[in-house]
């Protein structure tokens, strides 16, 4: 497998690949405990997937998760920006798989790709705009260890103009994925 | 109104309050959230990491993180478990040897390597790792690059855990606990933050 693997040394929002350090289980193996754990069949196709269904029912808890804190938005934060919170998360990380991919979806539903990759390309500092330096900044502030987010970036937030209700879809998207990228980091590598 | 879950209970957050009603809005993250803790903490096979291991890596990574009822509540669970009491002087011993500030750790040779940050590579102490086991010390050291320099995580560290006795299956449980709690340690933290400026 490492004979292949060809890692990106920056932040893009190209599509990446992804190869683990660790065996995946193959898709012939897999039951019908470890398909209710990938939720959707298609992901038995993800090496990433297959190897996070060796604990089914973490990963099915993990995965619904995800789904309602991003794909949820019958209210609340728009799509746009709690991507932006998973993206900024993702680069002061420094997990260059997950930024990609939402980076991509930033860049999708705001159509400001050009302030995606100012984010990807200058890092959690970058000048987007008050709204999105708030998401950024409360991202930045939730990612790190001890936990530096206060009251600063409630107030931060709200005079950007997001109500209760929206500043929670921030600090879940930007909790979310201090989980998400150190699976990604730890358990394998990306690859262009 | 909501029967309070893990997050409820350890961020303070009442039933009927507002914050309850806004969680409400997120039901499945909510409810899957908290699933994702009893998987962890109650599965259905702990066959690869035991209950006592979940306990004591689960010690050790919200202490990393400072203080809060999170940290104390899951310092409870490692003294209530079998075994967890004789752990406890080990791990909080760890926890003050481990403290530091994240993220930090190196990025992929390249344009990005200016934003190379040195920090502790943390070691158990020679004098805690009897009392832990090879096993558990190889998970402590892997727990703490998890917390604060994931970025550095290479394909080497597999090998490490692997050698130690770990299973394949025991160190995704095992990456999912410490990235699970990750999460919930955030999530706690933001929604006492945001209550607090709500009061």
């Amino acid at each position: 497998m490492s004979a292949t693997v060809n890692p990106p040394v920056v932040f893009t929002q190209d599509e990446l690949g992804w190869v683990s350090w660790i065996e995946p289980l193959p898709e012939a193996e897999l039951t019908e405990r470890h398909f209710a754990g990938l939720v959707d069949r298609a992901r038995a196709k993800s090496e990433y997937f297959r190897l996070l269904v060796r604990d089914p029912e973490v990963l099915e808890a993990r995965t619904k998760t995800d789904k309602d804190i991003f794909y949820n938005v019958a209210d609340g934060l728009p799509r746009a920006e709690r991507e932006l919170a998973a993206a900024a998360t993702s680069r002061y990380n420094g997990c260059i798989y997950c930024a990609s991919v939402h980076a991509r979806f930033a860049s999708t539903y705001s159509k400001r790709r050009e302030d995606v990759q100012k984010l990807l390309d200058e890092g959690v500092n970058a000048d987007l705009g008050e709204r999105w330096n708030a998401v950024v900044k409360a991202s930045v502030a939730l990612a790190s260890t001890p936990i530096a987010f206060g009251p600063d970036n409630i107030k931060e937030l709200r005079s950007a103009g997001l109500d209760d209700a929206e500043i929670v879809d921030v600090i879940n998207g930007a909790s979310f994925f201090n989980w998400a990228n150190r699976l990604m980091l730890s358990l394998g590598e990306p690859s262009k | 109104m909501s029967t309070p879950d893990i997050i409820d209970t350890l961020a303070g957050i009442k039933p009927g309050s507002a914050l309850d009603a806004i969680r409400a809005k997120r039901l499945q993250a909510r409810d899957n959230a908290q699933k994702s803790y009893l998987s962890l903490f109650e599965p259905i096979d702990a066959g690869d990491v035991s209950l006592l291991e979940r306990a004591a890596v689960a010690a050790f990574v919200t202490g990393l993180h400072g203080e809060s009822p999170v940290a104390t509540f899951y310092r409870e669970k490692l003294a209530a478990t079998a075994g967890g009491a004789a752990l406890l002087g080990a791990v909080d011993a760890e926890i003050t040897r481990g403290k530091t500030s994240g993220p930090y750790g190196s990025f992929p040779a390249g344009p990005l390597s200016i934003e190379n940050a040195a920090g502790l590579i943390y070691r158990v102490s020679a004098s805690n790792k009897s009392a832990l086991g090879v096993r558990l010390v190889s998970a402590l050291e892997h727990a703490h690059l998890l917390v604060f320099r994931p970025r550095d995580a290479a394909s080497t560290d597999m090998k490490a855990l692997l050698a130690a006795g770990w299973s394949n299956t025991g160190i995704v449980t095992f990456s999912q606990l410490v990235a699970f709690l990750s999460f919930q340690v955030r999530v706690v933290n933001g929604l006492r933050t945001l209550a607090a400026a709500t009061a």
